[in-house]
């Protein structure tokens, strides 16, 4: 029973790591290309 | 500390989700992806002892041009360097290195800015900062390989993708800190490069004890390396760096990438003049700008969706695409000048970006389908020296064509052309070179205890 929690738990924070990892590099990689794609867009008005 | 990177420390328990491994290699490759965005700094520091104009002490563009020249020769050589080294001691000690290096080069160049003295900034971001490159970009590729032996090509794209991408990050933040620093005393790019340099060093250093490698024997759920045999090329044995830099394959890699970076490269430099000048009257300076960063875009994505095709189709048809659609979407080029059609000349241009990226991103698992796996860093370190040789070439040729074109009185706006079939040409070379690359000889296989003792050789390749 004991084993089952600290598996959950350890479970859990790993999905926390996993997505404060992927939101540490994906959020300035989106924003980079937002602002990519609206200059861009000068091109074809 | 020695001990805390150390390869021992990394081995990655049971139950380590493998889709960490990403995350770390893009906070590396996003930040040494601003070399690309280099070229924001110039105008500045062109005027950081006049200011709001250039004095006859202040620095030439062409003198600044050195800084990235330097940049990119060092990163080829120093991937060629310490390959082996960044295989042998593990993604965390060479991570920490890359920080390191990237980091302080970033410190050594501002002191250089703020004192006027450009020897600092060559050896500030050129040098220590270019060891910072070479090491940074091999140090996630053969951790990645190992932990996605089953998508070697998606792996390693996403991490180079990030290189890409860090041009597309860093250019507008380096804007937005020049305007907070900016001063009626400063053009504020010193205190932008320490800026630049803190936090590069903090986020590359999250990514290197980010890292793990797998425990010896670990393999994806559900998959079996006989899954991999069926493909043309794929080696089960190994090639030691040494070894692979006597094949044949070894230089014919060497030549696919050196004239698919020298294609791309000599493009992406022209491509704000090339557009104004194509399209004279039509395209505005920022629609230019807007052009350039559609490139960097396209080279960006291409880097992670060439290199996931290729898991799925093989490294050789891969390249073998980049090569047939290559030259034809080159040759197609001057007809949208001619035609003034926008759209057509952006698109050809947009989809060429997208396979000089997928170059660079197929070209790890490339190595390690021909070469094996174990010491992949290591000979990619070696062949990035084509990415050298191709960031020399590339733009001279381009510069030399057109302005031998431009002195035999053709006008400016048809002077890429000739431009255009050279490196449609160049694409064609590259694709005999793909051509001729054969499975490794069995004699350059590294031969393991057993074998050596028994003095009989396994066959180095599976094939189909």
């Amino acid at each position: 029973m004991a084993n089952e929690v600290h598996s959950s738990a350890s479970n859990a924070s790993n999905s926390v790591i996993l997505v404060v990892a992927w939101l540490g590099v994906g959020l300035p990689l989106a924003w980079g290309v937002a602002l990519t794609v609206t200059k861009a867009l000068a091109l074809f008005r | 500390m020695a001990s805390l990177l150390s390869k021992e420390r990394t081995i990655a328990g049971p139950g380590f989700n493998r889709w960490l491994i990403p995350p770390c290699a893009l906070a590396t490759h996003l930040c040494i992806g601003q070399a690309y965005a280099l070229s924001v700094f110039n105008l500045p520091l062109t005027r950081e002892l006049g200011i709001t104009k250039s004095l006859p002490d202040d620095w030439k563009l062409t003198d600044l041009g050195w800084i990235f020249t330097i940049g990119i020769f060092v990163l080829g050589a120093s991937a060629a360097l310490f390959g082996k080294w960044v295989q042998s001691e593990g993604p965390r000690k060479s991570g920490f290195v890359a920080a390191v290096c990237w980091g302080v080069g970033f410190l050594i160049g501002a002191l250089g800015i703020q004192l006027h003295q450009l020897w600092l900034v060559y050896l500030g971001y050129g040098v220590i900062g270019g060891c910072g490159l070479g090491i940074g970009y091999i140090t996630p590729v053969s951790t990645l390989i190992s932990w996605f032996p089953d998508r070697r090509g998606m792996a390693t794209g996403m991490a180079i993708m990030g290189f890409g991408g860090g041009a597309l990050v860093a250019s507008p933040l380096s804007d937005i800190l020049m305007h907070h620093f900016a001063s009626p005393t400063s053009t504020g790019v010193a205190s932008t490069w320490t800026t630049l340099g803190v936090i590069y060093l903090v986020m590359m250093l999250a990514g290197a004890f980010g890292y793990r490698v797998p425990a010896p024997g670990w393999k994806p759920e559900g998959w079996t390396p006989s899954n991999e045999k069926a493909r043309t090329l794929v080696t089960t044995n190994n090639v030691t760096p040494a070894s692979a830099m006597r094949t044949p394959q070894f230089w014919l890699l060497w030549v696919v990438l050196c004239l698919n970076v020298t294609a791309g490269i000599g493009v992406l430099g022209q491509a704000s003049a090339m557009i104004q000048e194509v399209f004279k009257g039509t395209i505005t300076p920022s629609a230019a700008a807007g052009f350039v960063g559609l490139l960097s875009l396209f080279n960006m994505a291409g880097r992670f969706l060439w290199a996931s095709l290729s898991d799925k189709i093989g490294r050789k048809a891969t390249y073998a695409c980049f090569f047939t659609l290559g030259p034809a979407l080159y040759a197609l080029v001057p007809l949208g000048g001619k035609l003034g059609s926008v759209p057509l000349f952006v698109g050809c241009f947009c989809v060429i970006l997208t396979m000089y990226g997928g170059g660079f991103s197929t070209i790890p698992a490339y190595l390690a389908d021909v070469f094996g796996a174990k010491y992949v860093s290591a000979v990619h370190g070696r062949i990035l020296t084509a990415w050298s040789a191709a960031g020399v070439f590339g733009p001279l040729l381009v510069n030399y064509i057109r302005q031998f074109q431009i002195e035999a009185g053709v006008p400016k706006y048809q002077a890429y052309n000739v431009t255009m079939y050279i490196m449609a040409g160049l694409l064609v070379v590259a694709f005999f070179a793909n051509l001729a690359v054969r499975p490794v000889g069995d004699r350059f296989a590294e031969r393991t205890e057993p074998q050596a003792q028994a003095g009989n050789p396994r066959p180095a390749l599976a094939q189909r």
